[in-house]
Formats: structure tokens, sequence, C-alpha cells
């Protein structure tokens, strides 16, 4: 309750009832199909438009999105992290973000609004599959002195050593994905919640006899946070997407 | 303070929660406000400054908002777990 509001419990907003199976290894409810329809429009698109790019070489329909979306992991993410040799990566980080931006995306549409990532158990996964990607890539370019290189920078003082490797040592394995998931989660969560909250109050004074003329300022509110909350969900995703490129990169080299 | 304590009597413990979980999220949001703030602003000189270098540094203003932002919104998850957990 508040100023006599009759907001519903955090349940309510983000938990969602089963279409068949309750329980069972075969339940799908709204969030899991969000997944399904995010994985199933990233591999369309992209196996359409590499079939079709076999034969066509000027771009179009399909073929465009495709090539924007590979152009932008390109220049946008791999070239400003990784560099030159950090290409061979762009497969992954483009699914990474296509599926992140298009669960985000399901906030924002009406009839859904519910974005798939204010459940922890996609950025969860999404960061764990960063995590093995990072240390594979560090244990495959460095073998086991990854691990050395990566808790124990250069140029430490002995006295110092064993705190600044535990720091390390946190920061690096333990923090990294925990907070690469946080991020995720909590922004979609925040989003979602702000989203209700106002149109919680649109219709409260709805039902409130003459405050109805009121109703405009939270509307208006409404509208342009959900323009607010699409720049959040690309920028999420994207923010994901470059985190997991400058982790990756920062494991193929030891710093010195 | 009487009308807190009068309040505290009916139900210590949600009241706890409560009082907690705004204080948990009004100080987390203290440091990360001023520190992307900061942070922005010197971005923003320095692409005035090298409008050349603006791609560069548009992309470590993103992410140094990621890092400093984190800590802002573990807070707004520990209000969530304070309030409704």
């Amino acid at each position: 309750m508040i100023f006599g509001l009759e907001f519903p419990t955090i349940d309510h907003l983000v938990e969602w009832p089963s279409f068949w199976g309750d329980g069972e290894w075969h339940t799908l409810n709204k969030i899991g199909l969000s997944a399904l329809i995010a994985t199933a429009t990233t591999l369309g698109i992209y196996f359409i438009a590499a079939s079709k790019a076999k034969t066509r070489l000027v771009p179009s329909g399909v073929q465009t999105i495709a090539e924007v979306g590979i152009e932008f992991i390109d220049n946008g993410i791999i070239d400003q992290t990784m560099g030159e040799e950090g290409r061979g990566w762009n497969p992954f980080l483009l699914s990474i973000f296509s599926f992140v931006l298009i669960t985000n995306m399901f906030e924002i549409i009406p009839g859904w609004q519910m974005p798939g990532n204010a459940r922890m158990a996609f950025p969860a996964l999404l960061a764990i599959v960063v995590w093995l990607a990072f240390i594979g890539t560090g244990i495959k370019h460095q073998g086991p002195g990854y691990f050395k290189n990566a808790i124990i920078p250069p140029g430490v003082p002995g006295a110092l050593l064993p705190l600044v490797a535990l720091i390390e040592f946190v920061s690096t394995f333990l923090v990294r994905p925990f907070s690469l998931a946080v991020r995720l989660f909590a922004n979609m969560l925040a989003g979602h919640i702000l989203l209700v909250t106002f149109v919680v109050l649109c219709e409260s004074l709805w039902t409130l006899e003459w405050f109805a003329v009121f109703l405009p300022l939270p509307f208006i509110m409404l509208v342009l946070l959900t323009g607010f909350e699409l720049m959040v969900a690309f920028l999420q995703a994207y923010i994901f997407t470059i985190l997991a490129a400058v982790y990756i990169g920062s494991s193929m080299h030891a710093d010195h | 303070m009487e009308l807190l304590a009068q309040i505290a009597g009916e139900d210590q413990i949600a009241f706890g929660e409560a009082v907690s979980a705004g204080f948990a999220y009004g100080l987390a949001a203290i440091g990360p406000g001023i520190g992307i703030g900061y942070l922005v602003g010197q971005s923003v000189q320095a692409m005035a400054r090298q409008p050349e270098a603006a791609g560069m540094v548009r992309t470590t203003m993103f992410l140094g908002i990621a890092f400093t932002e984190a800590l802002a919104l573990i807070g707004f998850v520990v209000f969530i777990l304070l309030k409704f957990a």
C-alpha cells in the first residue's frame, strides 16, 4: 500500500503460470516461450541470410539485418576491445547479443510486457557461459599458467602479494560472473517494476472519479518510460556483450 | 520517534525490513550517482576536445558506467530481497 494504491506483490509481477505440465521437464510459460522465440528468431535470421548470401552479393531483406548485426559486433565491440585476433569470437558474441536483445525487447511488446531477463535464470546461465569461455580462452592461450597470471599481477612487492592475489582471485573468478548476471537481471527487473508502477498509478486514477483528470500525467510518463526502456534493453544487451568481449580479450594475453 | 515506536510495535520485523530496504537502496544510489555523473561529464569533455577519439571514449565510457552502476544495482537487489523475500 503506497498512498492508498494497491501495489501487486513481486511474485505477481515476475512469476507466470505454466501453459501446461506444471513442474514437469517439458513445462513452458511466457518466459520460456520468449527464450524459444529469441533463439528461433536469431537462428532464422542468420541461417536464411547465410543461404541467400551464397547466390547473391548485394544484400536485401533479412540479409541486411544479418550484415548490420555482424558489422556492429565487429566494429562496435570486437575492434574496440579485443582487436583483430578476436574476430573469431564474432558468432559467439553475436548469439549472446541477439538473445539478450530479443528477450529484453519482450519488456515493451504490448500484450507480452515481460522481459525474460528479469528472471535470474537467463542472466545466470549466460554469465556462466561467458565465465567458462574466458577461463577456457585463458587456458588455451596461456596454458595452466593462466591462473597464475590472472591472480598475480606483475610488479607487486612480495609482502603485499597474498593480499593482492586474494583480491584478484575474488574479483576475476567470483565477482565477474556475479556482477555480469546481476547487472542484466537487476536492470530489467527495475525497468519492469518502473513500468508496472506507472500502470498501477494510471489504473487507480481511472477508477477514482474526478481524479481521472490527472490521468494524462502518469500516462505520458508511461509512454516516455517505455521509450526509455527500449533504450535500456538495447544498452544492456550491448554492455553484456562488450563485457563478455573484454573478459575474453583480457585472458588472451598475460598482463605485463 | 514516538510515532516510529508506535508503528514498530505492530510488526517490528516488517517495519525494520521496510526501513532498511529504503535506506539500502537510497545509500547504494549515492556513490554510483556521483560516479556516473563524473564519468560521463569527463567523457563528454574528452569527446569535445578530441572528436576523432569519440568512438573509443564512448566504448570505455559504457564500460565504466557498467562497472559503476553494478553497485547501485546490487543495492536494488538488496532492496528487493529485504522488502519481498
